[in-house]
């Protein structure tokens, strides 16, 4: 599935909406997510999954194509964990297990 | 320099500033607003059930991938305990989301080139 078809989706489900309001509904939650993330911030959405962000330090790498050392900053990698739930949903009857 | 991989987090995001954002931007109701964000997520959960990918651009994909089982091990005490096959859900961030987490395009480290600009 698409972004477009999720919309289309709950297009179809609310016929007192315009589609562009639905666009506008599924953009707002991800760009929140985004922003929060941008801020440092965590965003926990129970049953479902956590986004965080974790921090890798700065470092030397290597150009691979000719082996001279290069500098990389510090950066920040968004890190997704999944919910409890959505992983028992996943695995119907197995025991949950932290993975 | 630190060499930890840590957490930087500082508040939590739930569900209620989610709605309050939809609620602000689109001018639905609080509780219209706060059942939308519920049933993406709901949708979004169904198809990844079914074992569909879900990619929502310029934001990121989620997958489900099937694991063999293995022997694994309890740390604490070193015993053996048998790890059923399961399905695991991996996200993968897009580059718009990394850029933007990262305060805007970044060079791209393996090749020396720049990356893409900040698409959004």
């Amino acid at each position: 599935m698409i972004k477009s078809e999720l919309v289309q989706q709950l297009a179809d489900q609310n016929p007192h909406l315009y589609q562009r309001d639905i666009e506008l509904i599924v953009a707002t939650i991800f760009e929140e997510i985004t922003q929060a993330l941008s801020r440092g911030d965590r965003v926990e959405l129970r049953g479902f999954g956590a986004f965080s962000v974790k921090s890798r330090p700065a470092r030397t790498g290597r150009n691979p194509r000719t082996g001279a050392p290069v500098q990389v900053l510090e950066k920040h990698v968004p890190f997704f964990k999944t919910g409890k739930e959505l992983r028992e949903r996943l695995n119907p009857g197995l025991a949950d297990q932290e993975d | 320099m630190n060499n930890t991989v840590g957490q930087v987090s500082e508040h939590t995001i739930t569900r209620a500033h989610l709605s309050e954002a939809v609620h602000q931007k689109v001018g639905l109701s609080r509780n219209e607003s706060s059942a939308f964000v519920e049933r993406v997520l709901d949708e979004i959960a169904a198809r990844l059930t079914r074992g569909e990918t879900v990619k929502l651009s310029s934001f990121g994909t989620f997958m489900v991938r099937s694991k063999g089982g293995r022997v694994g091990r309890n740390p604490k005490t070193g015993q053996e305990v048998p790890i059923e096959p399961r399905r695991v859900l991996i996200f993968r961030p897009s580059h718009v989301l990394k850029d933007r987490i990262n305060g805007g395009p970044l060079p791209d480290e393996a090749a020396g080139t720049v990356a893409e600009p900040d698409q959004v």
